[in-house]
């Protein structure tokens, strides 16, 4: 079980390569925030997959929690900014 | 292998492959509104899909509680920020895509 996902893990980070691409090369401001936000979704699955390999998941679930909170926040504050600022 | 690892295979491989249909769409389609659609509702179900699996696989525990509380935060969280980002995208002036007419 732990060799699955050990390569579940593995296939999330190559995901996550995947959408770095949109995350640096994205024309404009909102296809770079679009692309980190799926990157923060996919690392906090590979964090409880890391927790799950370790056999310390009580450790691993609250700092996915903090994750996957701050994931949104940020979000939410960078469409707040731009909605202020009236521009992209 | 105990039968609550065979029961969060499934789950987990389900996830997966919407991870990656929401990756394709991300990369493949043409305007910022149709690549925020894809991963907008693409990644919340393969969240859902994932936490779900991996409590199945976890058993009845304080671990399983908080994994389910994660799953029911991101069922509210992602399309609240999707709509957000749009909506900020929106007032910015930013035109949907539409197909050209020959």
């Amino acid at each position: 079980m732990h060799t699955f996902f050990l390569s579940l893990g593995m296939g999330l980070f190559a995901l996550a390569l995947l959408c770095l691409y949109r995350g640096v090369f994205g024309p404009g401001v909102l296809n770079r925030i679009a692309g980190i936000c799926a990157i923060g979704t996919k690392t906090l699955i590979i964090l409880l997959l890391m927790g799950f390999i370790y056999d310390r998941v009580e450790m691993f679930i609250d700092i996915s929690m903090v994750y996957a909170l701050l994931n949104f926040i940020g979000t939410i504050t960078a469409a707040k900014y731009l909605e202020m600022k009236g521009e992209v | 292998m105990h039968i609550q690892e065979l029961a969060s295979i499934p789950f987990l491989l389900g996830g997966f492959f919407f991870f990656i249909a929401a990756t394709v769409g991300l990369l493949r389609f043409p305007d910022f509104f149709c690549r925020l659609h894809a991963t907008g509702k693409g990644d919340t179900l393969a969240v859902l899909l994932s936490l779900v699996g991996l409590s199945v696989y976890e058993g009845f525990s304080l671990t399983s509680l908080k994994l389910i509380f994660i799953a029911v935060f991101m069922f509210l969280a992602q399309p609240t920020s999707t709509h957000a980002i749009s909506r900020a995208a929106m007032r910015c002036g930013l035109e949907p895509w539409v197909r050209e007419r020959s």
